[in-house]
């Protein structure tokens, strides 16, 4: 098996809320091999979303390490450490700056790494544009512009800006509409194509890790319940609470009804309330 | 025959804004019998809050709105009743459950204040101890297992689970005809989403109370409603009981929506086209689901 | 710029703030084109028209020592409008930095720089210009830096309180997720969206300066004789009232158009740039 890109080493985070301890991760450890797509599923309280914020840096955990390439990342990122790990936020409303154009957005990762040369770094926010399918005249625009599908485009585009092979999507596509969630997957399955990129995407919504990733980590109140191939998580999850997770997704097929119930009738006897 | 619960037909809404006038809805028709549960099912910006607001009179007020056609309730027409019939009827038997429970419920008040308020709109003079011991009851009927702890409680101190279940007890407390759930559990865990779904269905068909459904979520729509309209950019475009219209989409944007929704069976992420002008067809009304013919 | 103008044309009391604001500054910036006797703004004295009612060759009558009211109020315009600008171009940067500075960093920076704000806020700033003046000369310059002292605090708040919820907005999570520096964070990202709440406030805060300008001036601390200054007309004419109403009333009237448009133009411009109140 090759050297894992990204590797969590019993992981913990424990947060200060007035006087109490709350511990939102507890001992995870797991690994990410370059080019997969590793899904993050949980409820809210699962620590899903903790882990991401450790993974990218935001705040260093309370015990383990965080590793890429067997190198441990400090609790101060540098700037190269930054540029090796990017974010796809849930909320591309927020996550563009309102009173800066999609251009200026676009640049900032190219003038903060010095990637490209200078003079040419505009015609290079265009070709980002076009990557993500959006003309290269977007860059004039204002994010208020632009619908929400467009945005999340944009979003997406500046994660590529830095160039870097880890990319974690959180929630990135349940703020939007199915049909604009629909073309916005395809994308990121044609971008991790094409650009060799390892995803780690966090999300509640199993229907869409089931198509999409290639791993799945089940997270309960910040342990790791369950990992496995996607097929093996869909097809006879060994855990009881992927299975009354699976077990609750609002369906649309008679098969997938069927494929629902088959799990149940093994649940039988747990009572999920 | 006895007129349905809600009417409307050919609703129109119009905004004039600074940009000029901006066409919201353009003519929809529903209805819904007594008891029935239908659901309203688009993407954002289709229209499908709006209409529930219109029902509730809420819209009404706003100035820049201009509302056209027949909205009709127990068979009377709501443009003839004044604001102040109209408010008497919100909450008593017309209700309502919206997309985020917490927030619905003021942070300052227990629940069992709230509570009787609810209840004081049904029957002014009720006493303070028969409301709480009704509430109590209700919250019990929501499986909720003590409901006293609740009562005591503030929103914020229970889960969002819970005070969805406090929000559909308090809807259902003054036997409404008509349920309007706007994006219910939208805000919640799937597992306790399809908790609360299951509790509301198995609560309407108990107290035979007619629902509007508004959801953007085919699958919560599939396991709740018996029957589902598709609106599309302010225009119903498919209407059928929902095990018809699931099984056989027939309008080119029923069948994108479908597609696009991925599958826990597996099968990937289909290729959706770009908004296509056959997404404007006209509406596709599967068998036996025709507007009923009754003049209010 | 469509929505802008459908705004103002929607809103009357918009229109109105436009076109006073426009009044008042064109007519500053062209005094010496526009009034009768320019000449007027310094000591002239004309003992053969003094204290003279409104005419077709006065549109304001004239002062005690037979000055051309209407030539003086327009100069009085322009004194308190540069005044005005002058307090607001120092006022604002110090008080702006201080906010996202504050705002951005939290935690000890927080804590000192907002108690500073907060004891010269509980300072009612007339008091604060009156000592301030009562100590130094009672000059203009002065006056000004008075006036300055007293406003930075109120941007300070304005900018702390959107910087704080600014900062958690996902677009800062971006930038610093990018590896961007904490100015560039603080001032590239941060300030553009602090900067729509900070010009509707700079437009209303025009209107206040040249009030509080003027009450100091009433009370003989700010701008000092020959210079025509709307405050120490009001003053000098109180004297004469009601018999020679005009040294008063047209002064005041300056004073009530030049604040009301100002205020109105802001209320318009918190519409156009969508600032939340």
């Amino acid at each position: 098996m090759t050297a894992p890109l990204l590797s969590l080493d019993s992981v913990s985070k424990v947060f200060k809320v007035g006087g109490r301890e709350i511990v939102a991760v507890d001992g995870v450890s797991l690994d990410v091999i370059a080019g997969e797509c590793m899904a993050i599923v949980g409820e809210s309280g699962s620590g899903k979303s903790t882990i991401a914020n450790m993974i990218l840096g935001v705040y260093p955990p309370s015990g383990g390490t965080v590793s890429l390439r067997g190198e441990t990342l400090p609790a101060r990122r540098t700037r190269a450490h930054r540029r090796a790990i990017q974010l796809v936020q849930q909320n591309p409303l927020s996550s563009l700056n309102p009173q800066r154009t999609v251009g200026a957005s676009l640049r900032l990762p190219l003038d903060v790494h010095d990637i490209g040369d200078n003079a040419k770094r505009w015609t290079r926010v265009g070709a980002l544009l076009e990557e993500v399918h959006l003309p290269a005249d977007f860059r004039s625009r204002s994010p208020a512009a632009l619908s929400g599908g467009q945005r999340q485009r944009v979003a997406i585009a500046r994660a590529l800006a830095c160039e870097s092979e880890l990319v974690v999507l959180d929630e990135p596509t349940s703020a939007l509409d199915v049909l604009v969630q629909a073309r916005i997957l395809k994308l990121l399955m044609e971008l991790q194509r094409r650009r060799g990129l390892t995803f780690v995407f966090i999300t509640h919504d199993l229907s869409v890790v089931r198509n999409i990733a290639d791993r799945v980590a089940v997270f309960e109140k910040g342990r790791l319940v369950e990992l496995g191939s996607v097929e093996a998580i869909f097809t006879d999850p060994s855990h009881p609470y992927t299975r009354s997770l699976i077990a609750a997704i609002p369906v649309v097929t008679s098969e997938e009804q069927a494929l629902k119930e088959s799990l149940t009738q093994k649940e039988e006897k747990i009572d999920h309330s | 025959m006895t007129s349905p619960t809600l009417l409307i037909r050919d609703l129109h809404l119009a905004f004039g804004g600074y940009s000029g006038r901006v066409e919201v809805l353009h003519g929809i028709s529903i209805h819904i019998r007594q008891g029935e549960r239908v659901a309203l099912v688009g993407e954002s910006g289709s229209g499908k809050s709006v209409t529930a607001r219109i029902v509730l009179g809420l819209l009404q007020m706003t100035r820049t709105a201009r509302i056209g056609g027949l909205i009709a309730f127990e068979g009377q027409d709501i443009a003839k009743l004044t604001p102040r019939q109209h408010h008497r009827l919100r909450g008593t038997k017309m209700s309502m459950i919206f997309q985020d429970p917490t927030s619905s419920l003021n942070p300052v008040y227990r629940i069992s204040e709230q509570f009787r308020e609810v209840l004081r709109r049904g029957v002014p003079d009720i006493e303070r101890t028969e409301a709480d011991a009704r509430a109590a009851d209700l919250l019990a009927d929501c499986s909720i297992g003590d409901p006293e702890r609740v009562l005591t409680s503030y929103p914020f101190q229970l889960s969002g689970g819970l005070n969805q279940r406090v929000m559909i007890a308090m809807a259902l407390a003054n036997e409404p005809s008509l349920l309007i759930a706007d994006e219910p559990g939208t805000a919640l865990d799937v597992t306790v989403q399809a908790q609360t779904l299951k509790l509301m269905r198995e609560l309407v068909a108990r107290h035979d109370t007619a629902v509007l459904f508004i959801s953007h979520n085919l699958g919560v729509v599939r396991e709740f409603a018996d029957r589902v309209y598709v609106i599309y950019k302010g225009r119903i475009v498919e209407h059928g009981r929902t095990a018809d219209l699931f099984d056989d989409p027939r309008h080119p944007y029923t069948r994108a929506l479908m597609d696009a929704i991925p599958r826990i069976t597996g099968g990937g992420i289909p290729e959706i086209a770009d908004a296509s002008d056959t997404y404007l067809a006209p509406i596709i009304v599967h068998e036996g689901c025709a507007e009923p013919e009754v003049a209010p | 710029m469509k929505r802008t103008v459908a705004i103002l044309t929607s809103n009357p009391l918009s229109a109105l703030g436009v076109v006073l604001v426009a009044a008042v500054v064109l007519s500053a910036i062209f005094a010496d084109f526009i009034v009768p006797f320019p000449e007027h703004r310094g000591s002239v004295v004309d003992f053969t028209n003094f204290n003279r009612a409104p005419s077709w060759q006065n549109l304001f009558g004239t002062d005690l020592v037979g000055r051309d009211l209407f030539s003086r109020v327009i100069f009085a315009y322009r004194i308190s409008l540069v005044l005005g600008v002058v307090v607001l171009v120092i006022a604002v940067p110090i008080g702006v930095t201080v906010g996202l500075v504050a705002g951005y960093l939290g935690g000890w920076t927080e804590t000192v720089l907002m108690r500073i704000t907060d004891v010269f806020l509980s300072i009612p700033p007339l008091v604060l210009a009156m000592s301030m003046m009562g100590l130094l000369e009672p000059t203009l310059t002065n006056g000004m830096l008075a006036v300055t002292a007293m406003w930075w605090p109120w941007y300070t708040r304005l900018v702390y309180n959107i910087t704080r919820s600014e900062k958690e907005e996902g677009y800062v999570l971006a930038a610093e997720l990018i590896g961007a520096s904490k100015p560039h964070l603080i001032f590239r990202e941060i300030l553009p969206n602090c900067v729509p709440a900070i010009l509707t406030k700079m437009t209303l805060d025009l209107g206040f300066v040249i009030l509080i300008a003027s009450s100091l001036s009433f009370l003989g601390l700010g701008v000092q004789p020959p210079t025509p200054d709307l405050g120490s007309m009001v003053a000098d004419g109180a004297k004469y009232l009601p018999d020679s109403w005009w040294l008063t009333v047209f002064p005041g009237l300056a004073i009530l158009v030049a604040v009301f448009g100002f205020n109105l133009l802001g209320d318009a411009l918190r519409e156009i740039l969508g600032v939340d109140q």
